[in-house]
């Protein structure tokens, strides 16, 4: 490497971009979802357009084969993923940290017995899991894809919380507050959330790109939310068989999802740097 | 090391046991008795009771729990409620779509991977070094059934090269078209997976070309790239190894949303159309299927593992 002219060392200086970048494109994203509350160019199931027209001034992103706009349901899409998102990383840190926080106080046995259990749930992605919880209730949902996904994220958070809170209990101030006579509710809400907050943040973030990605595949595969929900993996599954005559259908659905799962994962690294002191000086 | 893979068969045989049991309280967590599901709507209480004496259904949950053990230890998974064929023939039809699948596909990723994440992490300093990570980085985000329409529209519509879906009903007694349609599905997931795969790689081979070992190597007189062969690549690939075990079960299991973009009778479809059907016993029997090969790789990978690294071998005594 040549000197720096700069003040800050490189690594610095890509973490900023990664995460300028990020919130960019998570930020159109987000404005998208929100704007789509208040306005959107067409109505979800107005049938405006002619059947499976390119984009054009009137319609941005083209029609699907009923006419429909695709703006407004990419708009829609974006609401949706932003809700399912936020949702399962919500379902899914609440069951994680309270076990995995559970696992890392309890017993040796019972410590043992919630690890294993967490790595075996592991081995299945976040899909199959949720796929399961939807056999499981009667008929697909909105709620239900949230439910199911979140239940599918916790043993990854859970896996998480454990070892963040092991390091956490190992230091000396924990002692030192035990002695003092502080109790283990408030070692845990004094000591040992404040310390894992930043780094699991970081973590939920991702898991967050992966509920986004899991909800669309499950949406692609017929076991998402329903219709009007338009969501941008059933957009996918439809536009799938016009695929040759209106690309910009499958196209555009896709790019979204791409958009802000990236968006994601850029934030998170740009967190990442900014919180961890090691990784920033390093 | 025999005694290292005696203990992880036991963990093995008790992982599978536990599974079998979280297997059996979430199938009867489903709302309603799988008797409905077998006679379908309209039956009188006279036939739903037949049903369940069938499915042994009525039985306490003990003795159905007993009775489930007993089946699973003789590998009798039952009959489909639909077809009403047995859900092992089915299932090992299936595989023959869905394990070439993932096999082919694992092994092309590693071939993608390897290369390319040795030498991003080699050249990281360089402009492709930095492209390669960049590209990694991106392929992590793309959603793996996007990129099947995408190739699907390039490969099959455009240019008119390879079918866009299905497998020829002969099966491999029609060896050019399975292949054929087998490409596309096998490159869609490669891609993605080898994105994943190259980080971790690039990750191991960056932490070995810190280490105090190489600089030794370099020391004594060995080139660097000597260094990196003899010394650095069984060490940086310990660590994969272990991520492998667990991609590899990722892959075979999201096999599902790539089968259902291709049309391909695999397992995940069969999983899919239980689930659409509720057909409990094709259900249970794919779920119990992926999970011995899920923990069999699992396995594999920790032992394989300990061969590349003794250090590993020591600690386990």
């Amino acid at each position: 490497m040549s000197a720096e002219s700069t003040e800050l060392p490189p690594r610095r200086r890509r973490g900023n971009a990664t995460f300028w970048l990020g919130l960019i494109l998570v930020g159109v994203i987000v404005l998208a979802g929100i704007v789509s509350f208040f306005w959107t160019p067409y109505a979800l199931s107005d049938m405006a357009g002619g059947r499976l027209e390119a984009p054009s001034a009137a319609h941005w992103a083209g029609t699907d084969r009923l006419g429909r706009d695709l703006f407004t349901q990419l708009m829609i899409g974006a609401r949706i993923a932003l809700i399912v998102g936020c949702g399962a990383v919500a379902i899914g840190a609440v069951i994680g940290v309270a076990t995995g926080i559970l696992a890392a106080f309890a017993t040796r046995f019972l410590d043992d017995a919630l690890a294993a259990f967490f790595d075996i749930l592991i081995a299945f992605p976040t899909l199959l899991i949720a796929m399961l919880v939807v056999a499981a209730r009667e008929e697909a949902s909105l709620g239900t894809a949230i439910l199911a996904l979140g239940i599918g994220l916790s043993p990854i958070v859970g896996r998480i919380t454990r070892i963040l809170t092991k390091q956490v209990l190992g230091q000396d101030y924990i002692t030192a507050a035990r002695v003092s006579g502080t109790s283990w509710g408030a070692i845990v809400y004094w000591h040992i959330l404040p310390n894992i907050v930043p780094f699991l943040g970081v973590n939920l973030a991702l898991q967050f790109g992966l509920a986004v990605m899991a909800e669309a595949s499950l949406s692609y595969l017929g076991l998402g939310a329903p219709p009007p929900n338009a969501s941008w993996g059933r957009m996918l599954q439809e536009a799938q068989g016009t695929v040759y005559t209106a690309p910009w259908g499958a196209v555009l659905p896709g790019l979204a999802l791409f958009a802000l799962v990236i968006g994601i994962n850029l934030l998170a690294d740009g967190l990442r740097d900014r919180f961890d002191p090691a990784r920033r000086d390093g | 090391m025999l005694r290292y893979i005696l203990r992880r068969l036991v963990i093995l045989l008790l992982s599978l046991f536990i599974a079998a049991v979280v297997l059996f309280v979430l199938l009867r967590l489903l709302p309603g008795d799988p008797a409905n599901a077998l006679v379908g709507v309209g039956a009188t209480p006279e036939q739903i009771a037949a049903a369940q004496a069938q499915l042994g259904s009525d039985q306490p949950l003990g003795v159905q729990f007993l009775s489930y053990l007993g089946d699973l230890a003789r590998f009798d998974l039952g009959n489909s409620f639909v077809s009403r064929s047995s859900v092992l023939d089915e299932i090992s039809r299936r595989l023959s779509v869905t394990l070439p699948l993932t096999l082919a596909a694992f092994v092309l990723a590693l071939v993608i991977a390897i290369p390319l994440g040795i030498l991003a992490a080699v050249k990281a300093d360089r402009w492709y070094g930095l492209l390669l990570s960049v590209v990694s980085q991106v392929g992590i985000a793309v959603p793996v059934f996007w990129l099947g329409i995408l190739l699907v529209y390039e490969f099959s519509l455009n240019l008119r090269l390879l079918p866009s879906g299905g497998f020829p009903l002969r099966g491999y007694a029609d060896p050019g078209r399975a292949i054929e349609s087998m490409v596309l599905p096998v490159l869609t997931i490669a891609i993605v997976m080898s994105a994943s795969l190259m980080r971790y790689v690039r990750a191991a081979t960056l932490e070995v070309l810190g280490s105090d070992f190489l600089r030794t190597a370099r020391a004594l007189g060995e080139s660097h790239t000597g260094a990196l062969m003899r010394h650095g690549l069984r060490n940086a690939a310990v660590p994969v190894v272990s991520v492998l075990g667990i991609e590899l079960s990722t892959t075979f299991l999201g096999a599902v949303v790539v089968e259902q973009v291709f049309s391909l009778p695999g397992m995940g479809s069969m999983l899919l159309l239980g689930i659409q059907q509720r057909d409990y016993p094709n259900i249970q029997g794919v779920l119990i299927v992926s999970t011995l090969l899920v923990l069999l790789t699992g396995f594999l990978a920790d032992i394989l593992q300990r061969v590349l690294d003794p250090r590993l071998r020591k600690e386990a005594r």
